[in-house]
């Protein structure tokens, strides 16, 4: 059956299975393929998209609960005025190793400064506990989100 | 997205230059210079553009250790271009021009820090060469600055841009004839670059071999038995292909000895599974979930760890197998100790768990086969793809592409000998993507192993004797890869009685390298037992470390040579950096543990400290490194994430993984029961670089060893608990 989604603000549709989840028909279906899989359990932050805002785990979400929802992928980041802040810091610091895991970061990330644009470590551990980096670059992601908030870095 | 065709039209010809092997392809002219808009190869590694801009080959596979980056830092150091005006291309696959390929070993330093810049100095003298044919003088009368040529007398310029096209009439100087810089006038190389795709991946462009995509393409699933390498007896395939979107639905016989071809080899053949292909790799899944597959039994399905700690009790307390080391008399050195101490260890298989689960897209057509792999190891590919297939291996391309972490686990090709008969038997594109199930269940695990020590101490704090029987894994009188320990493994040479026994047993599991194999696991028990024998002595662990050391710089000699001055160095600095002389003063409940580690030609020292609470909980506060790695850090940036990272990574291990045999079978299958660690607990890591006067070495791989004995030396400075076992738990630590 055929969707119609607003992603990053533009309309789209998509012609799958309402069971399909929202990642799939992101990187498969839409070419959005900064979405990544890494767990398909909620367990590990790299799918990760904002719906409406919110953070949340796209292998989780079956693309025919999404209706009017606006999702945002990483490829809409730039485009955001958090977002790009994110970016930049990031990319200032060298935040990645292999990679794979950060546009989940980024996208927890810009979720969390977007509302809470001083976050405490306790509120950084709080917000991005659900995101997984294999190669470790948790300290990185903590300077990095410090910068991004124009805090002083640890 | 295109990863096609890299450079697949141009010639070039392999020229061998110098005496010590080092070999450079020098392009010669050709039709793909007037393709290329211009751009004219120097050699196989350097292009220059009008506009100035260099285009320079990362030869070596990038998942996350940073070589896309810092190979071409060495050329374009020497080469004297403006970091920014370089452009990075990922070669092909060709180690007739580049030498080997690969990722592994934390080796692509210690390969390339001479031979690299010299390839960059061969294309500054070429380009030297071309403007002084211009301008009529000597090439001893030009120098460079970043991007152009300066002739000295006059102070003319010449842009590398408008000296391309001259360059290809120079003939390239011997590289062993140039002289390489001073690195008091590096530009480049040990400043802090970021990774050169770092805008890429902030915007999720497609990088991974999870995004490659062809024309046409369909995706498959791969189900495989949890009995490693067990046969199909019966799948629904009807079912499968009843579901929409799925295309195909076959049986792979495989090979059932696929992952165990030899003693010591890693498998990676064709295992027996069932396929799915499907118009969506979603689709493909469903398939699958249809298959009701029922697999054939298997000699190894009895096995379980429970059954292999049996095993190597029983194992220990009788007669060691062999013994390849066997100093001085260790039966009469603990009779005359003044303290002796006796412990069992263990450590766990680990898993990789790459957080990009193993991918490959291949596609066939013509007899020929394309493929784009995240391996760490291209060539070994195509080659067990060619052997598989029945192909010839020049009918076979293999891309290499971005891999999301490897860690050792892309040495092996299984997910691409897969892809490629899949694609085969499809007779379509298809990408092969493993579910994390999968991955978790088909690893080349880290192996689990037992060490059964005796060891002793005189009065005055000296190890007097030292016994390790190892019981690992293998047959006859082969391990199984990467159970294996040396014997010279420390602190063997320096104590004189010591004996290193092994015992093995057999193993139906693939094993495989894990980032520092061998030494992810044996740093654990060595420096764990020496900090007992320290406590048994009641030395201070830092001080009994450096005295144990000795007072020689090295100890054997090469390939083995261990130089203990580094290692004593590493060890002063650490215990400076940390405030070590304090932890007296520490609250109760916390405490600091220190080990060494040599592996990968680098020298580590590390401190840990833990906050332990009466629950048996561990909270690693913070961890400091002292790095002995040569001379000259190349990429600081780089360097200092690959060191926490490793900290980190090695941390992880220690508190949370383990997978455990039952049935046969891996027993753990996703994040929910072999947990990574979080941000929340990640310490701060503070690294020390130590500048010596060696050859600079690699990074990937030696500062994880070190951390896991500092750790749980640190955990029983706290609580008076030998953690022997892994992964810690808190069940070993209430009060
Ligand atoms: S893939 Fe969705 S949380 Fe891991
Ligand atoms: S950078 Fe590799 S998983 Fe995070």
């Amino acid at each position: 059956m055929a969707y119609t989604l607003n992603v990053n603000g533009k309309a789209v549709s998509a012609d799958v299975d309402g069971d399909t989840p929202l990642l799939w028909v992101l990187r498969d279906t839409l070419g959005f393929v900064g979405t990544k899989y890494g767990c398909g359990v909620a367990a590990c932050g790299a799918c990760t998209v904002h719906v409406d805002g919110e953070p949340m785990r796209s292998c989780q979400i079956p693309v025919e609960s999404v209706g009017k929802a606006k999702v945002s992928t990483i490829e809409g980041m730039a485009a955001h005025p958090v977002g790009k802040k994110v970016q930049a810091a990031w990319m200032e610091l060298d935040v990645a190793q292999c990679g794979y895991c950060q546009a989940g970061q980024i996208m927890s990330a810009t979720a969390l400064l977007a509302k809470t644009p001083k976050p405490t470590d306790a509120q950084i551990d709080e917000a991005m506990n659900g995101n997984l980096c294999r190669c470790a670059t948790y300290v990185r992601i903590r300077a990095a989100i410090k910068r991004a908030s124009g805090q002083k870095e640890a | 997205m295109t990863y096609h065709d890299l450079n697949a039209n141009r010639r070039e010809i392999l020229t061998s230059v110098g005496a010590g092997g080092l070999t450079l392809a020098f392009s010669m002219a050709s039709k793909a210079e007037a393709q290329d808009g211009g751009l004219k190869p120097l050699n196989a590694y350097v292009r220059l553009a009008p506009d100035g801009k260099v285009t320079i080959q990362a030869k070596n596979p990038e998942v996350g250790q940073g070589v896309r980056t810092m190979l071409p830092m060495l050329i374009a150091e020497e080469l004297d271009v403006a970091w920014e005006d370089v452009v990075i291309e990922t070669a092909p696959n060709d180690p007739k021009t580049y030498g080997r390929q690969f990722a592994g070993g934390s080796m692509a330093t210690p390969m390339h820090w001479e031979e690299l810049r010299r390839v960059g100095a061969v294309a500054r003298a070429m380009l030297i060469q071309a403007a002084a044919t211009a301008w009529n003088c000597g090439p001893g009368d030009c120098t460079t600055a970043p991007g152009e040529v300066i002739h000295t007398p006059s102070g003319k310029k010449r842009t590398y841009g408008s000296l391309a096209l001259a360059c290809a009439s120079v003939t390239p100087p011997d590289p062993k004839s140039l002289t390489l810089k001073d690195p008091k006038a590096y530009r480049i190389i040990g400043k802090p670059k970021a990774q050169y795709d770092v805008a890429k991946i902030v915007t999720g462009q497609p990088l991974f071999g999870i995004d490659v995509r062809r024309p046409g393409m369909l995706y498959a699933t791969y189900e495989k038995a949890p009995v490693f390498a067990a046969k199909v007896a019966s799948a629904d395939l009807e079912a499968a292909k009843s579901v929409k979107g799925v295309r195909k639905a076959f049986v792979v016989d495989g090979d059932p000895n696929a992952f165990a071809p030899g003693p010591g080899q890693i498998g990676q053949g064709l295992m027996p599974g069932v396929a799915v292909v499907a118009d969506s790799w979603w689709a493909a899944r469903k398939g699958r979930d249809k298959l009701n597959t029922k697999w054939a039994d298997h000699p190894t399905s009895k096995q379980s760890s429970k059954l292999f700690a049996e095993q190597a009790k029983t194992l220990a307390a009788g007669k060691a197998q062999r013994t390849p080391r066997n100093d001085g008399d260790v039966d009469a050195a603990l009779k005359a100790s003044a303290k002796t101490v006796e412990a069992a260890y263990f450590y766990p298989f680990l898993s990789h768990a790459n957080l990009e689960p193993q991918n490959c897209t291949a596609e066939y057509k013509d007899g020929k086969l394309e493929i784009w792999a995240p391996t760490q190891n291209p060539e070994p590919g195509r080659q067990l793809v060619a052997k598989t297939l029945g192909m010839k291996p020049e009918d076979i391309t293999v891309h290499m592409v971005r891999g999301g972490g490897g860690f050792g686990r892309r040495l092996a090709n299984d997910y691409m000998v897969e892809a490629a008969w899949i694609a085969r038997e499809a007779g379509a594109p298809v990408k092969l993507l493993w579910t994390r199930e999968d991955d978790m269940a088909h690893d080349h695990y880290r192996p689990a192993g037992f060490h059964f020590f005796r060891g002793g101490v005189d009065a005055a704090g000296n190890v007097t004797a030292w016994h390790d029987h190892f019981v690992s894994f293998g047959e006859g009188t082969g391990f199984s890869p990467s159970a294996g320990m040396g014997p010279t493994e420390f602190p063997a040479r320096f104590v004189q009685n010591c004996r290193l026994e092994v015992s093995t047993m057999p193993l139906g599991v693939p094993t495989g390298p894990l980032r520092a194999p061998g030494s992810n696991a044996l740093a654990f028990v060595m420096q764990s037992f020496i900090d007992e024998l320290a406590h048994a002595a009641n030395a201070d662990p830092l001080a009994f470390q450096i005295k144990l050391l000795g007072d020689k710089d090295v100890v054997g000699e090469a390939p083995a040579a261990y130089a203990a001055g580094r290692m004593r160095g590493v060890l002063k600095a650490v215990g400076e950096m940390s405030g070590w002389a304090n932890r007296g003063k520490l609250p109760k409940g916390e405490g600091m543990g220190v080990a060494c580690y040599y592996s990968h030609l680098g020298y580590f020292a590390e401190v840990a400290h833990v906050a332990c609470s009466p629950d048996g909980a561990v909270k690693v506060k913070k961890v400091w490194v002292a790095a002995d790695v040569g001379s000259q850090i190349i990429n600081p940036m780089g360097a200092m994430n690959q060191v926490q990272g490793s900290v980190i990574d090695g941390l992880s291990a220690a508190l949370h993984q383990q997978i455990t045999i039952d049935g046969g079978r891996a027993e753990q299958s996703n994040f929910t029961d072999y947990p990574l660690m979080r941000i929340s607990e990640a310490p701060q890591v503070e690294v020390q670089f130590l500048k010596t006067n060696f050859p600079p070495t690699g990074l990937g791989e030696p500062a994880l060893p070190p951390v896991i004995p500092a750790l749980t030396n640190a955990i029983f400075a706290a609580t008076g608990k030998r953690v022997r076992s892994l992964p810690v738990t808190p069940d070993m630590l209430k009060a």
